[in-house]
């Protein structure tokens, strides 16, 4: 599934809104997420998952190719945690009455 | 940095301050975006949504753990693992934010 499919999917769902909106929400959302871990802060989404941050800590690296060594700056890198709901039905339990 | 923890609540109020829709539409518009997310991974699709970034579903063959405390040897089933690979977008954004 691509971002196009999943605008589709909500805007066959919800016929009153013009697919420009839906379009909107669909990004304003994505971006949202992106904001808050740019700022530091972590998106719990209960069910599916949660967005954080993780530091690396600076360290010395090689140039694979030619092996030199270079200095690697500490750096931010974003994180993904599945859900437990999501988890479990992704190994086929499903709790929800359906 | 930050520190805050944002929620669904989070999200549908910047759909609703972005759209103009109800909090409650907006709300449910957040909840059906995650669910048909949840749904493709289920069915074992990925989800790619460009600049943002790529969920992917691995499977994980059968194998023998180990309990760390006892020592144990504890039979680990084969199952289905969910995993994020963050846009280059995402990544640049991330680390110019959180820079010091």
């Amino acid at each position: 599934m691509i971002r196009s499919e999943l605008i589709q999917k909500i805007a066959e769902e919800n016929p009153h809104l013009y697919q420009r909106d839906v379009e909107r929400i669909v990004n304003t959302i994505f971006e949202e997420i992106i904001e808050a871990m740019a700022r530091g802060d972590r998106v719990e989404l209960r069910g599916f998952g949660a967005f954080s941050v993780k530091k690396r800590d600076a360290r010395v690296g090689r140039n694979p190719r030619t092996g030199d060594s270079v200095e690697v700056d500490e750096k931010s890198v974003p994180f993904f945690k599945t859900g437990k709901l999501l988890r479990d039905r992704l190994n086929g339990k499903d709790p929800r009455p359906e | 940095m930050g520190e805050k923890t944002l929620t669904r609540m989070d999200l549908s109020e910047a759909v609703f301050r972005e759209v103009g829709l109800s909090r409650n539409e907006s709300a449910q518009l957040v909840e059906s975006v995650l669910q048909h997310m949840s749904d493709a991974l289920v069915a074992g699709e990925s989800v790619k949504i460009s600049s943002f970034g790529t969920f992917s579903v691995r499977d994980k063959a059968a194998r023998v753990g180990r309990n760390p405390k006892t020592g144990d040897e504890v039979p680990i089933s084969p199952r289905r693992v969910l995993t994020f690979r963050a846009s280059h977008l995402m990544k640049d954004r991330v680390a110019a934010g959180n820079k010091r």
